[in-house]
Order: structure tokens, then sequence, then C-alpha cells
């Protein structure tokens, strides 16, 4: 018997041996040179593949492989380039004439023209299409007809939308917007094929675009592969033969594929690698500052927090939180500590500018008196919000009620609320639940100090989550989006942001800054304002 | 016999029922799940309303729950928010976490059942001993300790094995993660066996056994292992549901897009039709092993018979 067992357990552990060594090879081959693949981490996207139902990274980096708008944003500094735009001419900043470039095509050999772009942009908007971008469309002319606010539309199109030539269209907005033509490199924004509408099922299984790679394969939840499309006429043609989505389960494991060899690209590096990373990766390891604010916002719609006077409670809380060391020693320096409601990416002539000043820099003595000026915390007591299934909320936000406590030396100041999941976080937000500050994050949609401003601060502005509410602030944004000049309208955000800094609407954190780790295989990989890796310029060794 | 099997099949029934409809209330108390699908911004309202009438939310939580059972009945469990059908997912999901379920049974069951009549036999010898160490470090070391750590050295200290498994999850690339699985009940089986074999070695059929004159290996056989199994089948049985919704964890890990990934997803995202739908089949497949252990040991002992 003791034998038997014996011969049982070597059989065994040859078995698995045998089977494991048998599994090393890699297929993630495809050769090098410039018919490489490229292997990259991803995540399942939360919603249908089209371009104006996609508000979410993994999403969006598909969007950015397929498809070209309008416009394209530089990804080192930005700026918005004209890419399938020939011209947006405007001369009252409310009716733009918008000619496209002639000679491109769809991957399936479709025409892009005027049309591509006017159906796309309705289909995008209409109710019925349950587009979850459908406010990108809100300032054309008509929007309130195919997405009324209650009730069944009452129009099929956009009044203000009109094809006027095989490459030429119009656009009616309802109000002054001078730098609209910024939005458009926008994903929401992308033209879209006669197929997308004539088989919508088979388009959505393997979508058709405009941009540098083509869809070859995808099944839903796990991989997609894309190669690179040999007819894309644009001068960013993709440097690499194509690159494949690997969907993983943890982005720790993403990371440990990449350090085993097996993965070429991680472009989220899991906040308990950070440790590591320089020692795994050396300079293989990207970490710029993105697009990405996080804020604190305070709940204005309750009576206790909406007091006057209270502003001086709110500049003390913000200037009893030490940026320096949290983002420090919690973030590894992935986070820069903030100082203004914006982001560093918009660059100085964006209007990234120190507007928060003194109230953004930690001060314990003038924490204290500033909260005890302003009626000290409402019920002594307040509790920071946050959702405990991602991203690490609850280490930083321990730190900040720390740091709070120290400050004003008080253990009971501020305490620390985490909510189980994303969605019922989002639900106890929007139906105004929350009775104390909760965590913010904003990640901007196009490089424009407008899109930190307005949606976020506006009186009841889409994401105006903490209903703060300035009269000053809502007409110089007005004026802002009125002004032509781009100079001067960048100076009448930023006259706004001092307001919104006067009355402290909300704490600015720190920027959330991009990181990425990549293998010995690539070179010259980057990551684009937006965190997402530059794909079509990554080469294969 | 066949009257115990449709009294136990009716009694399938108001579990089943009690089971899907206790999920059902657990995902949709967690609040709106609407609100979580446009990220860190507000869905504007006519959107967020198209979507609840489309995916049935602005009913009543009892017409929502009739509605879904009556629809399952049809083979129809809905869609998940990214416009797949959870049938679907379940298609996609469930071969990997049945194959992944397989192997960890199959470890179970040779390494776990051969310790323990080892063990069982030799009770107080050095290598019962050991092997009553081992069980029990590996019983109070968390699964995640262990995946993690089995996955660093052998994926990536030593390159045997992929650290994560790949779309096709084909069966070698989930020895590794099925052992992982397998581990903590592993242990158990082997004591179980152990002290069942221990106590039977001692019984009067034994001893009448070896006096016949029976060879040994009949003995263990015929006579030991096979009274000896019962308590063993029972709990290997009511494991098989166990390990089936207990893979989240090693599903993570080893980056298997199984039923435990698609329930983690389903429930971040609080997507009631995939998590309900798959809580539902998990149900099914308890009530079944459970049926079929209970069959089982009339097989192993023909004492126990049912009327």
């Amino acid at each position: 018997m003791r034998g038997a067992t014996h011969a049982k357990w070597a059989a065994l552990a040859t078995a698995v041996a045998l089977a494991a060594t048998a599994c090393g090879g890699d297929d993630s081959g495809g050769g090098g040179g410039a018919d490489g693949i490229v292997s990259s981490s991803w995540g399942d996207p939360q919603n249908p593949l089209e371009p104006a139902n996609t508000n979410e990274v993994q999403g969006g980096k598909v969007l950015s492989m397929i498809f070209r708008g309008l416009k394209q944003y530089d990804p080192k500094t930005g700026e918005a380039k004209d890419m399938l735009a020939e011209k947006i001419d405007t001369t009252d900043s409310t009716n733009f004439t918008i000619t496209v470039k002639d000679g491109w095509t769809f991957s399936n050999g479709e025409k892009v023209t005027a049309k591509s772009f006017v159906d796309a942009w309705n289909y995008g908007a209409h109710l019925k299409n349950n587009q979850k971008n459908a406010y990108f469309f809100g300032q054309i002319e008509g929007y309130d007809k195919v997405h009324p606010e209650k009730g069944e539309p009452t129009a099929e199109t956009m009044s203000g939308l009109k094809v006027t030539g095989p490459q030429t269209f119009t656009v009616k907005l309802t109000q002054k917007f001078s730098t609209w033509p910024i939005t458009l490199g926008y994903a929401a924004f992308s033209p879209l094929p006669q197929a997308f509408f004539t088989d919508h099922a088979a388009w959505l299984s393997k979508p058709v675009g405009n941009g540098p790679y083509t869809v070859d394969s995808y099944s839903k939840g796990s991989q997609m592969a894309l190669k690179r499309w040999d007819g894309y006429p644009g001068a960013d043609k993709a440097q690499n033969g194509g690159i494949t989505l690997k969907v993983y389960t943890d982005n720790n494991t993403a990371y440990t594929d990449l350090t085993a060899g097996n993965l070429d690209l991680v472009d989220d590096v899991p906040a308990s690698q950070l440790k590591n990373v320089e020692a795994d990766l050396g300079d293989r390891y990207i970490n710029v500052p993105a697009g990405i604010i996080q804020t604190l916002s305070f709940p204005f719609y309750d009576p206790a927090w909406n007091k006057p006077g209270q502003e001086k409670l709110r500049q003390g809380l913000s200037m009893a939180i030490n940026r320096d060391q949290i983002t420090e020693t919690i973030f590894q320096k992935t986070r820069t500590p903030a100082v203004d409601w914006t982001s560093p990416v918009l660059g100085e002539e964006g209007g990234f500018k120190d507007v928060c000043g003194e109230f953004c820099k930690y001060d314990a003595a003038e924490a204290k008196k500033l909260v005890a000026e302003g009626g000290g915390i409402p019920g002594g007591t307040m509790k920071i919000s946050y959702n405990a299934d991602t991203g690490s909320h609850k280490e930083w936000v321990d730190a900040v009620c720390n740091s709070i406590n120290r400050a004003l030396d008080n253990d009971r100041a501020c305490v620390g609320n985490p909510v189980g999941t994303f969605a019922d976080y989002r639900n106890q937000v929007t139906s105004q639940k929350l009775k104390g500050p909760f965590r913010a994050g904003w990640q901007m949609d196009y490089p424009l100090i407008q899109n930190f401003l307005q949606p976020l601060y506006y009186t009841n502005a889409s994401s105006n989550d903490g209903k703060w509410t300035s009269p000053e602030f809502d007409k110089l944004v007005n004026d802002a989006n009125a002004e032509p000049d781009i100079a001067k309208a960048v100076g009448l955000f930023q006259q706004a942001e001092g307001i919104l800094r006067d009355d402290m609407g909300a704490i600015p954190l720190w920027y959330q800054n991009g990181s990425a780790g990549y293998s010995e295989r690539v070179t010259n990989v980057s990551l684009n304002p937006f965190s997402v890796p530059v794909y079509d310029q990554i080469k294969v060794n | 016999m066949g009257r115990y099997v449709i009294r136990r099949l009716l009694q399938m029934i108001p579990v089943f029922f009690g089971a899907t409809l206790l999920i059902f209330l657990m995902v949709n108390v967690m609040g709106d799940p609407i609100a979580g699908l446009c990220g860190d911004r507000q869905c504007d309202p006519a959107t967020a309303a198209q979507l609840e009438k489309e995916f049935g939310l602005d009913k009543p939580v009892w017409q929502q729950y009739l509605t879904y059972m009556g629809n399952v009945f049809t083979g129809d469990f809905g869609t998940a928010f990214n416009g797949q059908e959870v049938t679907e997912l379940m298609a996609n999901a469930f071969p990997v976490t049945i194959r992944l379920t397989l192997v960890a049974i199959f470890f179970e069951i040779v390494i776990g059942i051969s310790l323990g009549v080892l063990t069982g036999l030799k009770r107080g010898h050095p290598v019962d001993t050991t092997v009553l160490l081992l069980t029990l470090v590996v019983i109070a070391i968390p699964t995640f300790v262990t995946g993690l750590l089995l996955q660093l050295l052998l994926g990536v200290k030593w390159g045997w094995i992929k650290p994560a498994v790949s779309t096709d999850a084909p069966l070698d690339e989930l020895i590794v993660p099925g052992l992982v699985l397998a581990s903590v009940s592993l242990a158990y089986v082997t004591r179980l066996t152990r002290t069942s074999i221990a106590e039977n070695k001692r019984a009067d059929y034994v001893r009448t056994a070896v006096a016949k004159g029976l060879p040994r290996h009949r003995v263990i056989t015929r006579h030991l292992l096979r009274n000896s199994l019962i308590p063993v089948v029972t709990f290997i049985g009511t494991d098989v549901g166990a390990l089936m919704g207990g893979a989240i964890v090693t599903e993570r890990i080893f980056n298997i897009h199984g039923v435990g990934y698609q329930l983690y997803q389903g429930i971040l995202r609080q997507n009631t039709q995939t998590v309900v739908g798959f809580v539902t089949v998990l149900v099914l497949v308890f009530l079944v092993a459970n049926l079929l252990v209970d069959l089982l040991y009339a097989v192993l002992d023909p004492r126990i018979r049912y009327a």
C-alpha cells in the first residue's frame, strides 16, 4: 500500500511538472519590427462599444485606435489639431461651417462624408438610443426635441445640423461657445459608417471605424485583436502590426504577467506594486500627469453645510490637509498636490495657474483658526464618503482625516465613511443622501479649462453633485464661452475660478498621474493627456 | 427509492425559489444600478429613465422578480449592462469554471483520499504527524496567499507556468489554479478520511475480513475504504457547489474568466441580471450535487435504503 501511494504521488508530480512546462510557450508572437504585435492589458468595457456610449477609459482605448474625428488632441501637448476637418469657420461663435477632408474612408471602403458625421451625431443625441454621452450634443440647436428631459422625443434629428454638400455641413448652437471646435476631438463626435445603422448588431460585435487600426477579432469579455490598417490615409499611421488587448480579472495579475514577460504593456500599475515598480521595470515605468483631478465636494443641499460664513470652515479644512505628505507616502508620487481646480496638462496658455494659493498649503495653526471662525464642523464630526470597492480610496481618505484631526487637535473631527460599491456610492451622491463631504473625481473629456469648471460648478450642471452655486461664477463662465479670443476666454475662466476659491466650493486635493509599465520588447511608449497609451507610436524590437 | 427521489426533487422547488428571491432582494436593496453606469458624473435623467425602462427597473421589485422568473423558465436570463445576453456570458463562463472545479475535485479525491488512507493506517507514525501538520498549515493559510505565492514562484521566479491563464483556459493551464482552489478542501478530505479509516480499522467486519485471509489490498479497498468513504463523499459532494461559487479569489488571481469573475463584475457593477442569473444556476448545481450525494450513500452502504 505504502509503495503504491508513493508511486501515485510521483506520477502526479511529474504530470504536473510536464503539463506546467508544456504551456510555457509564447503566443504573444507575431514577430518583431513594423509587423510586431503588442499585447496590452485591458478591462471589460462597461457599456456597448459605440462612440457616444463610451464614457470610461477601457472602451475609450479602443475608440482611440479605430476612430479619427474632426480634431485630434496632440498626444504630448493636448493641443486640438485638425484631423478630418479641412476647416471650421464661424463669425459669431454660434453658427459653424465645417468642411470634411476629402479622401478619407472607413476601413470597409465607405467614404467619410459630412453625412457620416451628421448621422452619427443625430444617433448619439437621440433619446431612444440610450447613449450615455448624449449630453455632449446638448449645445446643438434642436437637442431638446430629440432628447427632452421628460416625455417622448418630438423630432428624429437635430434642427441645428444640416448637410450642405458632400463634404460640408453646418452646425447651429443654442448659445455662443467660442471654444466649441476644440471639443470635437472627443470620441463621441466620431463619424459612423452606414454599416453601423444598417446592421447594428454586426457592427457591435466587430466595430468598423476610420482610424489607424481595424478590429481583427473580438471575443467579448476576454480579448480584442486589432490589426494595423494599411489603407489608413492619415499621417499618424501605426508603427506596429497590431495591438492585442487582453482582459485581466485584476490589474495585479496583469502586472505579474508583465514581469514574467508574457505581456508588453500595462497602463494601470496597481497601487500595491508602486513600491516595487522602479526595481522591477527601471526606466520602463512611466508616470506622467494626466487630465484628472480629485476633490472633496460638500453637500450644499444640506442646510447644515450651507450657512453664510462657512467658506472659512471649508478654507480651513483645505489648509488642514497635508497634500505633500499624502501624495508622497500613500500615492508614491503618482499624484501631484493641487494648486487649482484644473490640471497641469492644460499648460499655462490653457489656463493652468496657481489660483488656490495659501488655501492649498498645509498650515495647521491657520486651519484651526479658520475652522473656528467658520463656525466649526457641523455636528462636531464630519464623515468623508467614498466607494470602497475600487481605486484604493480608503487609504487616502483615512490619511486626509488624520491630517485634519491632527491639525484641528480633535480626534473626532473627521472619519471615513465607506460605501460598498461604486453604483451604490453614485446613487447616494446623486440622490443627495450624503450628509458630509464626499470624494469626487473628474477626468477631462477634452483639454479645455471650460471642461474642468462648467460641468462641475455651474449652477445645476450635469456633474455639480454638491449643488454649489454662484451667480457671479455662472456669469463669468457665460462671458468666457462667448469670448471669441481664446486667451481672453481663458482669463475669464480663471476669474471664475477665483470665485470658486473664495467660496471654496470644493477642496482641490491632487492631480492624478497616468502610470504605465512596458516590456523590453517594445519602445517609444508614452501616455497621452488622457492617460491612454499612444498605441500607434509603439515600436516592437 | 423512486419515491424518495421524487420527494427530494419536490423539496428542491421551495429552496430554489427562496434562494433566488433572496438574491434578487439583496441586489436590489443595494440601490439604483443605473447610477454607476455613467461614471463619476450623473446620468442625464432622460437617459437614466430610458435605461431603467429597458432593464425593467422602473417596476416594483416583486413584479421584477415575477417577470424575471417567468423569463428564466423560457431560458431568457436577460441582458447584461454591456449589451450581452446573460446566457451568452454563462456559455462562456461555466465551461471554464466546471473544468477548474473538476481539476480541483480530482486533486481532492486522488491526493486527499490517498493521504487520508495512508495516515489513517499509520496513526502516530512520523508520516502521519507530518501530513497532519501539513494539512493544518494549508487550512490556516488563506487561498489568496497560497495562490499569489505559487503564481510568483512558479510563474515569475522559475517560469514553469504562465502566471495568467489564457482565454481558452485549457486543462494544463488550470492545474496550478485547480490545486490552489482545492487546497483547503483537500486538507479536510485528508483529515476526514484519516479519522474514518482509523476508526473503522478496528471494526469487527475488518477483523473478520483479515481473519478470512483476504489479501491486504482487498481488505482495504473493498471493506475498509468503502465504509469509510461515506462522510468523505458527503463532504466532496457539497464541496462541488462551494468550489464553483467560491472560485472568485482563485479566478481573480490567475485571470480565469469563469463564474467567479462574472459574479465579481456583476456585483461591482450592480448588474442584477448577471448576478441573479449566475446564482440561480449555482443554486441548481448545489441542489443536484446534494441529491447525488444522498443517492450515492445507498451505493456505498447497501444498509442505507430510502423508502
